[in-house]
């Protein structure tokens, strides 16, 4: 039974990709949860992308003549204790939620692939080192390692994403070495051998196109799994700091002193971190069961 | 037909100018117990002292049970795999003593042609990307055009449509992919090709062609053929001389006429009464020799003669003393002292 297992999951590996059009079409006829999480999705990027457009203010204007007021026709979700609008901080928060998030996910699957790739290609003790430390970095508490490399490298953006980032390699090396080691025993990667050709081109454009259906799960499931890690950091004072907008840190603002007196101050944000990773989840699920259905229930 | 009559006739007897000699080969693949520090508990011994020779232009099969190492042999050629023990010499170079740069030299003159052609193709690379690939990164055609006119003939020359160059793999059907397996082989202009049981996988029909594909492109470019197989009427109808594998040694080799008109080995003579004849009245006339018992483990090969358990004509000193190669007439040789010894 075993033996048979590994042999359908071989010859699945041998079937080139759907299309892109197939696979939207798929997505929106199989998974309609997967295709709101794609619309939750692209909200967010588009936010991200025009929030200047949409932003009714500045963001990072003080208003102090409207200082934590409800929300109105002139301001959406309110004010905040600056009286700052917080819809045009939310959606500006988007841009750096998705500059973290998008960059830590891509940065830390991409590092985690050539890791994993190379790790079970060249076998043996290279495998055994690089498994190991793995391990170590595994056995850490993501959130526990991030505060570590923060307090290292100090506070801003860039220390935040590569706080972020660094969890995430072990865990997508792990899932992409377990692939990358049926692909090794595959003959084309031989017949790649047997030409001469060098290490770094087998495993990049040999060995890891292979791979692509568990990279990108991977970096589907890292990029909500980046969002909620920045707004944690943000919200412990280690992540983005003020006066850049960031919903972690509005949320933080907002619930030490104002979750009764304003609550607007504290739903928006959290509403907003919790739509982007529900959105991120729900697309990065479905993903994963048009790509890999063999993942499913796992 | 008629050059490879001459080459047939002109490999009898000693060669001089072998292109491929290989002496004593061993390839041990060690068995390891324990998770971090591996102790060796046995050692799977798939090949163990092969020698033959290939010469220029020559075909020589190599057949065998599964699992008796004539893989291995192989991969070992190839240098896919390190060996054990032993040498193997192309052109006058020991392939165990490259350096990087001979190897890529190497990697140049010996090719291979894979048995399943499902899965010896990137499924993610197109037709002419896999074909291209090895001219580019070689350096051996550097202009984009010229490569491509270069993948479309070589598609030509293994009968394929150029058009196939835009396909993907699965695209094609599997006589159609050994093409592009076989095309691909060709593209860095080899002297010597490892077909690793390259029609096994294939429609009876669809072997026949590949056969003819592979003479032809023999006669045209006078490369060299190691043709590993088990189905023994396509090593009769390509090969010039033959090489019985059995448990990694060889037990007997001799030209391809010689072997199958006159068998000596009792291995040999069990392995081609196994073949069948496609004649009623002549198969139930003849003689069938079956062996008993399964193939031993190669972790744990039997003392002298590994073929003793199962061997028909073995006698006491079978069990202790190891056989070698031995003459029987110019160029047929077997490993088997029973035999020897009644000749003379």
């Amino acid at each position: 039974m075993a033996v048979n297992e590994t042999y359908i999951e071989v010859q699945d590996e041998l079937i080139a990709p759907p299309g892109w059009r197939a696979v939207t079409a798929a997505l929106i006829r199989r998974q309609p949860l997967g295709a709101v999480g794609a619309l939750m999705v692209l909200i967010m990027v588009a936010a991200a992308l025009f929030a200047d457009q949409i932003a009714m203010y500045d963001p990072e204007i003080n208003d102090f003549a409207a200082m934590l007021e409800g929300p109105s026709t002139a301001h959406l979700f309110g004010t905040d204790e600056f009286g700052r609008d917080i819809y045009s901080r939310i959606v500006h928060g988007a841009r750096t939620a998705m500059t973290v998030g998008f960059s830590a996910a891509i940065l830390g699957s991409t590092i985690g692939l050539f890791v994993g790739v190379s790790s079970a290609y060249f076998g043996g003790w290279v495998d055994n080192i690089m498994q190991r430390i793995v391990d170590v970095l595994m056995a850490f508490p993501a959130i526990i390692l991030a505060l570590t490399v923060v307090i290292i490298l100090g506070r801003g953006v860039g220390p935040v994403i590569i706080a972020i980032t660094i969890p995430m390699i072990p865990n997508c090396a792990r899932v992409v070495r377990s692939s990358a080691l049926a692909i090794r025993e595959i003959p084309y990667v031989d017949a790649a051998r047997a030409m001469g050709f060098g290490h770094l081109r087998i495993i990049l454009r040999h060995i890891s196109p292979n791979i692509m259906a568990p990279y990108l799960i991977m970096l589907t499931n890292f990029l909500g799994a980046a969002i909620l890690a920045e707004a944690s950091l943000s919200y412990l004072g280690l992540g983005v700091q003020e006066p850049t907008p960031a919903w972690g840190l509005m949320l933080k603002s907002g619930a030490e002193e104002y979750a009764e007196s304003a609550p607007w101050a504290v739903i928006f944000p959290g509403l907003a971190i919790s739509v982007a990773v529900f959105g991120f989840n729900l697309f990065g699920d479905a993903l994963r069961d048009v790509l890999d259905p063999k993942l499913r229930s796992r | 037909m008629s050059v490879a009559g001459s080459i047939k006739d002109e490999n009898t007897g000693p060669q001089p100018e072998a292109l491929v000699r290989v002496d004593g080969l061993k390839m041990h693949f060690p068995v390891t117990e324990g998770l971090f520090m591996q102790r060796v508990v046995g050692l799977v011994k798939a090949v163990d002292g092969v020698s033959f020779t290939v010469g220029v232009g020559e075909t020589l099969g190599l057949v065998g049970e599964s699992g008796c190492g004539k893989t291995t042999v192989g991969r070992c050629i190839l240098r896919l795999e390190n060996p054990t023990a032993g040498d193997v010499i192309f052109d006058g170079n020991d392939v165990a003593d490259m350096n990087m740069k001979e190897m890529i030299g190497l990697r140049q003159d010996v090719q291979v042609i894979f048995q399943d052609p499902f899965s010896s193709l990137n499924p993610r690379m197109k037709i002419g990307t896999i074909i291209s690939e090895p001219l580019r990164v070689h350096g051996i055609i550097k202009d984009p055009q010229k490569r491509q006119e270069r993948v479309a003939e070589l598609l030509h020359i293994c009968g394929l449509n150029p058009r196939f160059a835009d396909r993907y793999p699965h695209e094609m059907s599997g006589g159609q992919r050994q093409r592009v397996g076989i095309a691909r082989a060709l593209s860095v202009n080899p002297k010597f090709i490892v077909c690793d049981e390259a029609v096994s996988a294939l429609d009876v029909s669809i072997q026949a062609q590949i056969i003819n594909l592979l003479e032809d492109l023999q006669a045209q470019f006078n490369f060299s053929y190691l043709f590993i197989a088990h189905d023994l009427s396509v090593v009769r109808h390509l090969c010039h001389r033959v090489a019985v594998m059995y448990l990694g040694k060889i037990v007997e080799l001799a030209d391809c006429d010689e072997l199958f008109d006159n068998p000596q080995h009792p291995y040999t003579k069990a392995l081609l009464s196994a073949v069948p004849v496609p004649d009623p009245a002549i198969e139930e006339a003849r003689s069938h020799q079956v062996l008993e018992g399964e193939v031993p483990s190669p972790i744990d090969p039997p003392s002298g003669c590994v073929f003793h358990p199962r061997c028909p004509q073995a006698t006491e000193a079978c069990r202790r003393d190891i056989p070698t190669l031995q003459e029987f007439t110019p160029g047929h040789t077997l490993a088997c002292p029973v035999v020897l010894g009644q000749q003379r």
